[in-house]
């Protein structure tokens, strides 16, 4: 039994490559070699590959979700895999590689703490790349892993990876992207992936798994700046809680403490935490992603929408913002559109006021002339709100600082949005 | 076997995140249900709206779509348990959507009512005027259901359409909607079958004894180990043995399958599970028909 193992929970990545770098095969390998497929899907898959006339078992097929990329031998969305080690547990949010690939790998790495970024061997960066890398650094992904794949088809070529590993380090300076990590694998042979390569022994750094249960996703929220949205109002009206009044939802950023002053948004009203509750128990404090009940000391009006901030660190009240724009919808954004703006647990109207400029994302030049913001672009614009919202610098806080905006007429969602200022 | 150590901060991660959907649900939706199979993951829903609530009640009601092929042991369990909560409890029968010409029992030896549930579900969403059921399906469980959000949007004939999914970014979960429309809602998505079984074992949570080992009168079909019920139509080749085994998933019984097992408590579940090297869904002949089967299903509105 062990029992000094550290606690170290769960690791969101999102993965990031052009069509054929070797995705699928990369993690259909991670899921292989860290023995997290079951019989019955290796059996499944390996009669799959017969059929096809492929003599080795193509582990592409593992990651392989809908009938019509099955059909069209594509992936056309967002998928979510799941595997553990003894280590740790590993969520992946599998993003495809074709045209509408900016709205997937955006809405996969919102939810990721790392980004794992493909690069083919024998073509080093290239555009896509300068893209993923944007995407990864724009949504302040802690860590970037760069997969220098098919190291095989250029002879394990030290020289050669050592020029990409350049080019690499060029470009994640130019995105402002911190912390990064370069490893030269082959995914369909395996090295580098779980095992260290025997080809690739020149190369000193962890494998890809090595390194993805040992990654530090520090807290790096200061403590003052805790955000509880108020998602809902918990009312018993029975006779043991006749008064009870909690207000329900998810701290995000730091933390908070019974006693603790606080202020109420818009209310601007101050109160102090009476209690911190979860079922049947209070706590002694609430940190950043618990689901809590807090209970005030005062008797005021407080309702979903509202959100609880220590009074000593207030995010900007605003109904003007300017936000950086990833946009989602066939239909192009409509300079004075209005939409509706759901931002943590409030919903306002809005109106856009103004394309400030739009991000070349294969150069990151900005470009001030273009106003047609489309399916897949990214842009910096100025929205106006028909009532004031709460927020802060995304990359203080991402859920005071992240948006959608949401079509009146079909309810899609069809951009989503970063505070800036 | 050996105690097993729980790594109970990714189980608190799940469960943060869980309960943060359930008060999602509730603000975001005016009459939402709990799908309630008897199953494990709808038991730990169920387990997570109580905390999600508390002190308050949970304030929707459990949603049966009973196919009248159950284990009596689950029946007695749904009653119990909506009786200590106090919650309202729905059934919708797939017996009367078949008495009232609504669809059509399927025949011959592999008949099941799996299947003929979505019509009985679509069905109670109407009569009961839903516009949000809850449904423990999980990820992991299926090639289809991994790329599904948590909140699944369904049109006026309760379809599913795989391509014209809302984009989910952070937290922020866009359940607006249009008259006749539905959402499903899963709220525990991210987790794997272990996960779950590792945090019945956390929180103690009670279990139908059908998922520990219990003698049983099964058959072996197509290498899956089947419970026998006297509905059941046997094949010629097909014989009834007595043996100790358990569930690792319920549902209908006519298309669950059962393993061979001693395991009698949560910490041999849980190695148990740990050590499998076959999904749950193996033992599900409804998932075998062919390979799409769960996708084809979802798109015509089962859970
Ligand atoms: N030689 C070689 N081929 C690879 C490697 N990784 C992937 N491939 C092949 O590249 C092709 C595309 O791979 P796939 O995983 O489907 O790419 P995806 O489109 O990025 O998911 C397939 O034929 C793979 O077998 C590698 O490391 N070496």
């Amino acid at each position: 039994m062990n029992n000094t193992k550290p606690e170290i929970g769960l690791l969101r990545f999102t993965t990031a490559g052009s069509v054929d770098d070797g995705k699928s095969t990369l993690i259909g390998r991670l899921l292989y070699d860290s023995k997290s497929i079951f019989e019955d899907q290796l059996k499944s898959i390996t009669e799959t590959s017969k059929r096809r006339g492929n003599d080795e078992v193509d582990l592409s097929l593992l990651t392989d979700g809908l009938r019509a990329e099955r059909e069209q031998g594509i992936t056309i969305d967002v998928a979510y895999r799941y595997f553990s080690t003894p280590n740790r547990k590993f969520i992946i949010a599998d993003t495809p590689g074709h045209i509408q690939y900016t709205r997937n790998m955006v809405t996969g790495a919102s939810t990721a703490d790392v980004a794992v970024i493909l690069v083919d061997a024998r073509n080093g960066v290239i555009e896509q790349t300068i893209r993923h890398t944007f995407i990864a650094s724009l949504l302040n992904l802690k860590h970037i892993i760069f997969c220098v794949n098919k190291m095989d088809l250029i002879n394990f070529s030290q020289e050669k990876f050592l020029q990409i590993e350049t080019e690499i380090k060029l470009l994640a300076k130019k995105v402002g992207a911190n912390n990064i990590h370069i490893i030269p694998i082959s995914a369909k042979f395996g090295d580098n992936v779980v095992d260290k390569s025997n080809t690739l022994s020149w190369f000193e750094g962890e494998t890809l798994l090595q390194l993805l249960e040992t990654i530090r996703i520090a807290d790096d929220y200061s403590d003052k700046c805790a955000r509880f949205p108020v998602q809902y109002v918990i009312r018993p009206h029975d006779d043991k809680y006749h008064d009870y009044r909690g207000y329900a939802g998810r701290l995000s950023g730091g933390k908070m403490y019974p006693g603790e002053l606080v202020t109420i948004l818009p209310s601007m009203l101050v109160s102090r935490i009476k209690s911190i509750d979860v079922f049947e128990k209070s706590l002694p404090e609430a940190k950043s992603g618990d689901s809590v009940t807090i209970v005030l000391e005062d008797d005021i009006d407080v309702s979903r929408g509202n959100m609880i901030v220590p009074s000593e660190n207030i995010p900007q009240v605003t109904k003007d913002l300017e936000i950086m724009m990833c946009w989602f919808n066939e239909k192009p954004l409509m300079i004075r559109g209005k939409y509706v703006l759901r931002h943590s647990s409030s919903e306002v109207k809005c109106m856009v006021m103004a394309v400030n400029h739009k991000i070349n994302i294969n150069t990151l030049e900005p470009d001030y002339k273009d106003q047609n913001v489309k399916m897949n672009d990214i842009a910096n614009i100025t929205i106006k709100t028909t009532a004031p919202i709460f927020i802060d610098d995304y990359k203080k806080n991402q859920v005071s600082g992240s948006l959608i905006l949401v079509d009146e007429a079909t309810n899609e969602t069809v951009g989503a949005g970063m505070v800036v200022k | 076997m050996n105690n097993i150590k729980i790594d109970t901060r990714h189980l608190r991660q799940l469960e943060n995140e869980s309960i943060f959907i359930m008060r999602e649900i509730v603000a975001q939706f005016e009459r939402p249900a709990l799908l309630f199979s008897g199953g494990k993951d709808s038991i730990v829903l169920v387990h997570l709206a109580k905390k999600a609530f508390w002190p308050g009640k949970i304030p929707f009601p459990l949603l049966h779509i009973d196919t009248g092929h159950n284990f009596q042991e689950t029946l007695d369990y749904r009653d119990n348990l909506a009786k200590e909560l106090g919650c309202e409890l729905l059934i919708a029968y797939v017996q009367e959507s078949i008495d009232k010409g609504r669809c059509v029992e399927e025949k011959g030896v592999n008949a099941s009512r799996n299947k003929l549930q979505t019509v009985t579900l679509l069905d109670a969403i109407e009569e009961y005027k839903l516009d949000c059921a809850i449904g423990g399906g999980r990820r992991d469980e299926e090639k289809a259901r991994a790329k599904e959000r948590f909140f699944s949007h369904r049109d006026e004939f309760g379809q599913w359409d795989p391509k014209n999914q809302r984009p989910e970014l952070w937290n922020i979960f866009n359940g607006r909607k249009n008259m006749g429309e539905h959402f499903r809602v899963f709220p525990i998505s991210n987790w794997t079958e272990l996960d779950v079984w590792q945090y019945i074992m956390q929180e103690k949570i009670v279990m139908p004894n059908l998922y520990y080992t219990h003698h049983r009168k099964v058959f072996n079909r197509d290498g899956v180990w089947l419970a026998w019920a006297p509905f059941m139509q046997l094949k010629e080749t097909e014989e009834i043995v007595e043996l100790d085994v358990r569930c690792r998933t319920i549902g209908d019984i006519t298309c669950t399958g059962v393993t061979l097992s001693t395991a009698d408590n949560l910490n041999d579940i849980v190695s148990e599970i740990a050590a499998s090297r076959i999904t749950e869904r193996g033992g599900r002949s409804d998932d075998k028909r062919s390979e799409a089967a769960m996708e084809d299903r979802k798109k015509e509105g089962y859970f």
